[in-house]
């Protein structure tokens, strides 16, 4: 059985327990996780990578938390990991290095909360238009969005905007 | 004296080009399905047998926008789609009509957020909406009929002037906002 003390032991990495629906998890700080999620993968067998959600926990200290649900499939345990991070300097380390599946869900974690994850290898937008400015999940986001913030085509002819390098298509 | 008597007694029948013109277009008024979301699947059933569309000459669905004439948005259309269907119109030939079917496409429907263009009308000049979430094929019918029923009193030959297409050779086009311009040609 899996616990956090054990990784403590291992690594002298401190943590904060957090009890999830009965399943264990730990806020660590950002500069260890990535330490952290290492050891836990390559010496305690949670290779399953399963989701990473990004939270606004809507305060004004340690606004963002990123969640990281990880599996052991072998001793069928699962935990959590999390790490938290300030909106004026709102930067996690990645762990698309260390789980490739971390990857993708990542990046929606950023499109949607703009939590920039350090050493992400394509942290691009997932979802939103490339031009769009907001980060839509925060709390002080308006449901209907900032009017005109993502252009529509005209409605008059063929739109030269959206022809390919300017040719009549 | 009917039509079929007329051509089969005389061996042709007199009539308007308007008329005919409309005529030939609104018995095939060929498909472009943006099949979107749900209601995509109402369409293929507005296609299928039991509705069976190709009673009103629109059984072919072109998925080419450049072989199409009616364009049926048929789904919820977020901002970054949009660009996607205005592009699909644009590359439609004209003389081309537009069913906006649905709720959703209509006015945004449920989807009252800041990811979905609150109706199309928004970026496309649309003929006819459909009411529904999705609506019924009985519906999409009727719409088609309405847009029939457009083309059948349209004058295309009406508001036409005349451009030389080429040098030497006056070709008569017909520059309505609904027929061929020389940028589409």
């Amino acid at each position: 059985m899996f616990s956090f003390e054990d990784l403590k032991a291992a690594s002298g990495i401190e943590f904060q327990p957090i009890d999830i629906n009965g399943d264990a998890g730990a806020l660590f700080d950002r500069a260890q996780i990535a330490d952290a999620a290492r050891l836990l993968k390559e010496k305690f067998g949670f290779v399953q990578f399963m989701d990473v959600v990004g939270h606004d926990r809507n305060e004004r200290k340690m606004r963002f938390e990123v969640t990281y649900n990880l599996r052991n499939p072998t001793s069928f345990e699962r935990i959590f990991i999390k790490v938290r991070c300030d909106e004026r300097d709102s930067h996690v380390p990645s762990l698309a290095p260390i789980w490739s599946g971390a990857n993708w869900a990542e990046r929606e974690a950023f499109d949607m909360l703009g939590i920039v994850f350090d050493g992400h290898p394509d942290l691009r937008r997932m979802y939103l238009p490339d031009e769009f400015a907001y980060y839509p999940l925060r709390k002080d986001f308006p449901l209907m969005g900032i009017p005109g913030s993502i252009p529509l085509p005209s409605t008059e002819g063929a739109d030269a905007q959206f022809d390919i390098k300017g040719q009549n298509v | 004296m009917d039509l079929s008597d007329a051509v089969q007694s005389e061996g042709f029948v007199t009539s308007k080009l308007d008329d005919i013109v409309n005529w030939a277009r609104k018995n095939a008024l060929w498909p472009m399905p943006l099949g979107i979301s749900c209601c995509a699947i109402e369409m293929m059933a507005f296609a299928g047998p039991r509705y069976d569309v190709s009673r009103f000459g629109s059984e072919v669905f072109r998925f080419s926008p450049r072989q199409s004439d009616l364009l049926i948005v048929a789904g919820t259309v977020t901002y970054k789609m949009a660009k996607v269907v205005r592009k699909i119109y644009d590359q439609m030939p004209d003389p081309k009509w537009v069913i906006a079917m649905g709720a959703c496409t209509s006015s945004g429907g449920m989807y009252r957020t800041y990811a979905v263009v609150q109706g199309i009308n928004q970026f496309l000049p649309v003929d006819v909406y459909i009411a529904g979430c999705p609506p019924r094929p009985d519906s999409v019918l009727k719409a088609l009929m309405m847009i029939q029923d457009e083309v059948a009193h349209d004058k295309p030959f009406k508001r036409g002037t005349i451009i030389d297409m080429t040098d030497d050779k006056p070709l008569i086009q017909i520059a309505t906002p609904n027929i061929i311009t020389p940028a589409h040609v």
